[in-house]
C-alpha cells in the first residue's frame, strides 16, 4: 500500500470537497476515501447533503442551475471537475442508480441493451444483456418475457433492472441513492443480497437512511450531518462494524442510537 | 365503546359535503351548457342544409316534351337543346364541354336543365320551421309563386363537393375551398412542425432558463400567441405576398402565377400565426418528461442529444402531437389572415402546386354568408358541415397517428 500512489489505491478520493447551490453551502470540507470493491454506506439525517455528494461522484449535479464546487475528486488519480474531463464519460465508470425504480419505458430488454448500444458496445448483445440480467439476478424471473416493458415489472423487479441496466455499461462504481426507500422489505433483503455480490466485481456507494441497512450491508460507513450554517459534514468514517458499535463521535452515537435524527 | 358517539357528527362535515355537492352541480352546469351550445350550433347548421324550396323553372319541362327529362332518348334530348338554343351559345358548350353528339343521357338531362329548364329556388325555408308548419309555407308560397314547385332539397350533395364556385347559389360548389383548404394546412404542418418542434427543444432543453434574453424571447412567444391573426395577414401581405413576390410566386423556379397571392404565400402565413402555440404546447410537452427519466439517461453516460432523442422525445411525443392537432383545427378555421393575404373570391380552377391561387372553406363560407341571396346561407351552412367533416378527418387521423406512437410501450 505504502509504495503505491496513494490517489490511485482509492476508487474515489474527495479532498476538501465543498458543494454549493448558489451561495448556499451544501457540504463542507469532506475528505472522503472509497475503498475500491466494498460497500460504502453513507448515512445522516435528511438534508445533510449525503445525495448531494454522491451525486458530485458522477456529475449528477452539472444540470441543477448554480451547482459549483470547490476541492478535488480524484478517480484514479484525476480530478472528476478537471476542465478537460467529460462528464458524458464520467457517467460511463460511475454509474447510479436512484431512490425510485426508473426504468426506461421501454422492453426490459431495451432497457439493458440501450445503454451499451450508446456507448458504442459492439459485441454480442444478447450475451451482454443476459450477462447484466443474471448478475442483477434478475434473469431467472424476466429471461421468458424480455419484449415485455420493464414498467411492468415490480418494484423490486424494477429496481434490480435498473442496477442490470448500470452493469451493462460496465462501471466501476455503482452509486445508489436510498436504492430501497421505496421498496418493501423483501425486495430490499434481495437488492442487499445483490449488492453483496456485486462488491465482488463493483466499488458500491450507497446513501441511505435506514441505519439497520448500512450495518448490514456495509463494509464502511460515513456519518454525516449538519453544522450552524446549515451546510452537510462528514463527522466520522470507518469501518462499519466499529461505527455503530463505537463510534468516536458523540454526534454519530447520539443518531445511530436513535437520539436524533 | 360507543359506536354513536364515534360515529357521530363532528363539526361542520355535512356543510363541508353540501359544498362538495354544489361544487360537483357547478361544473356539470358548465359542462350542460357547453353542449347546449355545441348542440344548438349543430343544428342551426343542418337547418339551413336540409331545406324546404320552392323552385320556378323558366320553361315549364312539360313545354318541351310530352314525358319527364329522364326517360326521354339522347337523340329527343339533342332535339330540344338545338330547338331552344341559340347556335351561337350551342356552340360554346359544345366548345367548352362536348360535342352535342358524343354527351351520354345523364349530361344532356342536365344540360336541358341549366340551359333551357333554368330552375330558380325562389323562397327556402329551414328545416324544422318547415316541418312544424308545412302547410302555412305552402300557402304562402302558392300566393306569391303559383307555378313553383315545393320539395325538400339538400343542399350538402355530392355534386356540391364536386363542383366549382359560382355566382349562382344553385350551381355553387366546394371543390376549390376543400383542395385549398388542404393545401394549406399541409404547407402550414411541413413549415411550422418541424420549426415549431425544434425551437421548443432549444428552449426546453438547451436554453439557460436563467438568462435575461431567453426569458424576454419566453414572454415574447406567449405574447405572440395572443395576437390577432389579422395582424398575421398583413405581415404575410407585406413579407410573403409582396416582399417576396419573386418566390412565393413561384417566378425563380419557372411557374409564374403572376403575383404572390399563392397557397405558399397562405401556408407560409398560417405558418407564423400557429408557431407560437405549437411551440408552448410543444414546451409544455417535454417540461412534462419526468426529471427521473433524463436522469436515468445521462446516469448511463448518454449525451444530452442521446438523452433527448431515445427519452425525452419519444416520452414527449403524444403531448406534441395533441399540440399539433390544436394547431391544425385553428389553421384550418382561420379566415382573416387569408383574406389579407389575398385568398380569391372567384376561382374555378383547381389549385396544381404551391403557387397557384386558391380559396379556403372558412373563407368561402365568409363569403357567401355576406351575398344578399338569402341561397347563399344554405350552401354556406353546407360548407360548414364540410368543413366540420374535414377538421374531424384531420383530427382522427392525428389521434390514430398520436395513440399508435405512444402505444410502442
Amino acid at each position: 500500500m505504502s509504495e503505491q500512489n496513494l490517489s490511485n489505491h482509492f476508487a474515489i478520493e474527495t479532498r476538501n470537497l465543498n458543494l454549493f447551490y448558489g451561495n448556499f453551502r451544501a457540504v463542507k470540507d469532506v475528505n472522503l476515501q472509497i475503498v475500491p470493491r466494498k460497500i460504502t454506506a453513507i448515512i445522516g439525517p435528511s438534508g445533510c447533503g449525503k445525495s448531494t455528494v454522491l451525486r458530485s461522484f458522477n456529475r449528477m449535479n452539472d444540470f441543477v442551475p448554480g451547482f459549483h464546487m470547490e476541492g478535488e475528486i480524484l478517480f484514479h488519480g484525476k480530478n472528476l471537475y478537471a476542465p478537460d474531463v467529460d462528464p458524458v464519460q464520467v457517467r460511463q465508470y460511475i454509474g447510479m442508480v436512484f431512490q425510485k425504480p426508473n426504468p426506461f419505458p421501454k422492453s426490459i430488454y431495451e432497457n439493458v441493451a440501450w445503454g451499451a448500444r450508446i456507448n458504442g458496445y459492439k459485441g454480442n448483445m444478447d450475451e451482454l444483456v443476459e450477462g447484466a440480467l443474471r448478475a442483477a439476478a434478475l434473469w431467472d424471473e424476466v429471461k421468458d418475457n424480455l419484449k415485455k416493458s420493464g414498467l411492468s415489472l415490480s418494484g423490486g423487479q424494477q429496481q434490480r433492472l435498473c442496477i442490470a441496466r448500470a452493469l451493462a455499461v460496465k462501471p466501476e462504481i455503482i452509486l445508489m441513492d436510498e436504492p430501497c426507500s421505496a421498496l418493501d422489505p423483501i425486495a430490499t433483503l434481495k437488492i442487499e443480497d445483490l449488492m453483496r455480490e456485486l462488491s465482488e466485481n463493483y466499488t458500491i456507494i450507497i446513501v441511505t437512511h435506514n441505519m439497520q441497512q448500512a450495518a448490514r450491508a456495509s463494509d464502511y460507513t460515513a456519518f454525516f450531518t449538519m453544522d450552524e450554517d446549515r451546510a452537510g459534514v462528514m463527522v466520522e468514517y470507518g469501518e462499519t462494524s466499529q461505527i455503530f458499535t463505537n463510534p468516536r463521535d458523540k454526534r454519530t452515537e447520539d443518531y445511530i442510537t436513535g437520539r436524533f435524527g | 365503546m360507543n359506536r354513536s358517539v364515534v360515529l357521530s357528527e363532528t363539526g361542520n362535515l355535512s356543510v363541508r359535503h353540501q359544498w362538495g355537492k354544489f361544487f360537483q352541480g357547478l361544473f356539470l352546469f358548465s359542462t350542460v351548457i357547453g353542449l347546449i351550445v355545441l348542440g344548438i350550433l349543430i343544428v342551426t347548421v343542418v337547418d339551413k342544409t336540409f331545406t324546404l324550396v320552392a323552385v320556378t323553372n323558366k320553361v315549364d319541362p312539360a313545354t318541351l316534351a310530352d314525358r319527364p327529362l329522364e326517360e326521354l332518348s339522347e337523340e329527343e334530348l339533342r332535339q330540344i337543346l338545338r330547338e331552344n338554343l341559340r347556335p351561337a351559345r350551342l356552340r360554346t358548350i359544345e366548345r367548352d364541354q362536348a360535342p352535342l353528339d358524343e354527351m351520354n343521357q345523364a349530361d344532356l338531362t342536365a344540360l336541358v336543365t341549366t340551359e333551357i329548364v333554368k330552375p330558380t329556388t325562389r323562397a327556402s325555408y329551414p328545416l324544422f320551421q318547415s316541418l312544424t308548419r308545412r302547410a302555412e309555407i305552402e300557402a304562402e308560397i302558392r300566393s306569391e309563386y303559383p307555378d313553383a314547385q315545393i320539395y325538400f332539397k339538400a343542399w350538402l350533395t355530392w355534386d356540391f363537393l364536386q363542383r366549382s364556385m359560382s355566382t349562382k347559389p344553385d350551381l355553387a360548389g366546394v371543390r376549390q375551398a376543400v383542395k385549398g383548404s388542404l393545401w394549406i394546412i399541409f404547407i402550414t404542418i411541413l413549415v411550422a412542425f418541424p420549426i415549431g418542434v425544434g425551437a421548443a427543444i432549444y428552449l426546453e432543453e438547451y436554453a439557460d432558463h436563467r438568462s435575461r434574453i431567453n426569458r424576454i424571447l419566453q414572454t415574447n412567444i406567449e405574447n405572440l400567441a395572443g395576437v390577432p391573426s389579422i395582424i398575421y395577414g398583413i405581415l404575410g401581405l407585406a413579407v410573403f405576398v409582396r416582399t417576396l413576390a419573386l418566390i412565393t410566386s413561384g417566378a425563380v423556379f419557372g411557374v409564374d402565377a403572376g403575383s404572390g397571392r399563392t397557397i405558399l404565400s397562405g401556408g407560409l402565413t398560417m405558418a407564423l400565426l400557429v408557431l407560437p402555440i405549437l411551440i408552448i404546447s410543444s414546451q409544455e410537452a417535454l417540461r412534462a418528461v419526468p426529471r427521473s427519466l433524463r436522469e436515468a439517461s445521462y446516469a448511463m453516460g448518454a449525451t444530452r442529444w442521446q438523452t433527448i432523442w431515445h427519452h425525452v422525445l419519444p416520452y414527449a411525443l403524444p403531448g406534441i402531437l395533441t399540440g399539433t392537432i390544436l394547431t391544425v383545427s385553428r389553421a384550418l378555421g382561420e379566415t382573416a389572415p387569408l383574406i389579407l393575404v389575398g385568398a380569391s373570391s372567384l376561382i374555378n380552377k383547381d389549385p396544381q402546386s404551391v403557387f397557384s391561387f386558391f380559396t379556403t372553406l372558412p373563407f368561402q363560407i365568409y363569403n357567401w354568408t355576406v351575398r344578399p341571396q338569402p341561397e347563399f346561407r344554405n350552401i354556406a351552412a353546407a360548407a360548414i358541415l364540410v368543413l366540420l367533416a374535414v377538421l374531424l378527418s384531420l383530427n382522427a387521423t392525428a389521434i390514430v397517428l398520436r395513440n399508435r406512437l405512444s402505444k410502442r410501450i
